[in-house]
């Protein structure tokens, strides 16, 4: 990945920047350009809560290209206290414990390595609350 | 608008076809959609392609078939809109006859992913989901619908069985088909054994990865009239989205953009789901199947595992559903997918499916997803 194009998107996957709808409320995760629920384009910058429980998830055993040594890993899809779903990894976990309902919380982890001399990458996944 | 005709089509068979290239593949199903008419010219190609600029280092691909196919200086240009390129072609072609600009089009969809090497294929086709938010995390195209699955099975208490029932049905239904990739028979246990990919999706839950093209010549009905007796009406096509993101939806378990495709082709034929008699839909995966089976109308949310073992999928049930094997079976080459689709739902209405044949046909419809349907192009054709 090119280093402006981590760069700018470190607010959204290292704090979970994001923004909410000033006219319905609604919170999109990532942002849009305008709410998908009103359509509104009056959006302020909002930060999504740290803790969810698990909506579902997967434990990947054939990895796409760059995550082959960290299988099996785990990807899940968690609701977070303000109803927000986000796509995240679930870390921190034997995979066979893993259970859809159980409560979580973010935690800044690493996600991969660009090769040996790219950059190594960065974000926010969640893990079981403690 | 003029009415619409699926004048002719040509498919190749869905393999490893190691010894043919991306053009050569188009190539050979154009070549069988043109010589079974008699046409004066072919006046513009849009051809569906999702992988050849990641596995074949190319782009440009319109110029270079119409130049392949010697149609130059007719107009043409590639639609992209991933596992949906097929049926996302014919709609531009559809909307090209209609309004009176082209007579001629030559439509249809290639694709050559065995030129991919190592994890580059599975690398391209993830690139159907959100990169920047959903790959970034290793998810695969795979494990997004696996997120699907496994929200399913919990919600609906869906067993993994209901779902192998499923992969069992279209390799059974693949034996009939020339041009199927996987034409044989499999039992419930081969998909329960087989190796676990991204739980709860084992290979076999999953569609093959091959090669393939296919080709269809759309015209004027009034025209199509005086050429042959054997074309089919294009009656209601639709397309629409949906978040490339699954978990930006209000519920991952529902297809909106199935949904509303369905809803606006079903209006344009003015036809209702319980009208259709054959449909060709996009089980990319079993979970796949599912979910499109329940948005499209079939059955209620939740009860496909139901439908499915009542046989009301098959000859002499509501509706007979993938013929050809689906995507599971008859293959997957992504961005031909939905040009098979069409064309096989074609070779039905017009009572030339042989062995594949669903009794009395008139009116069949095809489905054909983008990601993980974050796009739907669906086509209702009607026997004249």
């Amino acid at each position: 990945m090119s280093v402006p194009r981590y760069w700018r998107n470190m607010p959204k996957r290292e704090k979970l920047e994001s923004k909410k709808c000033e006219k319905c409320g609604h919170v999109d995760f990532p942002p849009r350009a305008r709410c998908l629920k009103c359509g509104s384009d009056a959006l302020i910058p909002y930060t999504l809560p740290d803790r969810g429980k698990l909506t579902s998830f997967t434990i990947v055993r054939s990895a796409p290209k760059g995550f082959e040594k960290m299988t099996p890993y785990v990807l899940g899809v968690v609701e977070l206290i303000d109803r927000t779903l986000i796509t995240v990894q679930i870390t921190d976990v034997d995979p066979s414990d893993v259970a859809i309902g159980m409560p979580l919380e973010s935690v800044f982890r690493k996600v991969c390595e660009d090769g040996d001399c790219g950059i190594i990458e960065y974000a926010i996944k969640f893990r079981p609350a403690v | 608008m003029r009415k619409v005709a699926v004048l002719s089509y040509g498919m190749t068979k869905v393999d490893k076809h190691w010894r043919k290239s991306l053009r050569e593949l188009y190539g050979d199903a154009a070549k069988n959609a043109l010589s079974s008419v008699s046409i004066p010219s072919i006046d513009a190609l849009i051809v569906g392609n999702m992988c050849a600029s990641d596995l074949s280092d190319q782009n440009n691909i319109g110029a270079l078939l119409a130049d392949y196919l010697g149609i130059t200086p007719s107009m043409a240009y590639r639609i992209e809109a991933a596992c949906g390129s097929g049926g996302a072609a014919i709609l531009g072609a559809y909307t090209a006859v209609a309004s009176g600009l082209y007579d001629y089009v030559l439509t249809g969809g290639v694709e050559k992913l065995t030129d991919g090497v190592g994890g580059n294929t599975v690398y391209s086709l993830g690139k159907a989901s959100d990169a920047e938010y959903e790959l970034f995390y290793g998810s695969s195209f795979v494990s997004i619908n696996a997120l699907m699955m496994n929200r399913y099975m919990h919600l609906y208490r869906t067993p993994r069985e209901a779902f192998a029932d499923f992969a069992v049905l279209m390799h059974k239904n693949a034996t009939k088909n020339p041009c199927a990739q996987l034409p044989f028979e499999i039992s419930r246990e081969t998909v329960l054994n087989s190796d676990m990919i991204s739980d709860p999706i084992s290979l076999y839950d999953c569609a093959p990865v091959g090669d393939g093209a296919a080709a269809l010549i759309l015209c004027p009905v009034d025209l199509a009239k005086k050429i042959t007796d054997s074309y089919v009406e294009v009656a209601g096509i639709a397309g629409a989205t949906d978040t490339l993101n699954i978990s930006s939806r209000s519920d991952i378990l529902t297809l909106n953009s199935t949904r509303e495709a369905a809803k606006r082709a079903y209006r344009m034929a003015n036809v209702s789901v319980a009208d259709i008699d054959v449909a060709e839909i996009h089980d990319a995966f079993t979970i796949t199947a599912a979910l499109s089976v329940e948005d499209l109308g079939f059955c209620e949310k939740g009860r496909f595992g139901k439908m499915l073992s009542s046989g009301e999928m098959e000859a002499g049930g509501k509706v007979v559903i993938n013929p050809s094997g689906g995507l599971k079976a008859r293959g997957h080459p992504v961005g031909a997918t939905g040009a098979y689709q069409v064309a096989e739902i074609a070779m039905q209405l017009s009572g030339k499916a042989d062995r594949m044949q669903a009794k009395d046909a008139e009116i069949g419809l095809a489905q054909n997803i983008g990601g993980s349907g974050s796009s739907t192009y669906v086509t209702i054709l009607r026997r004249p």
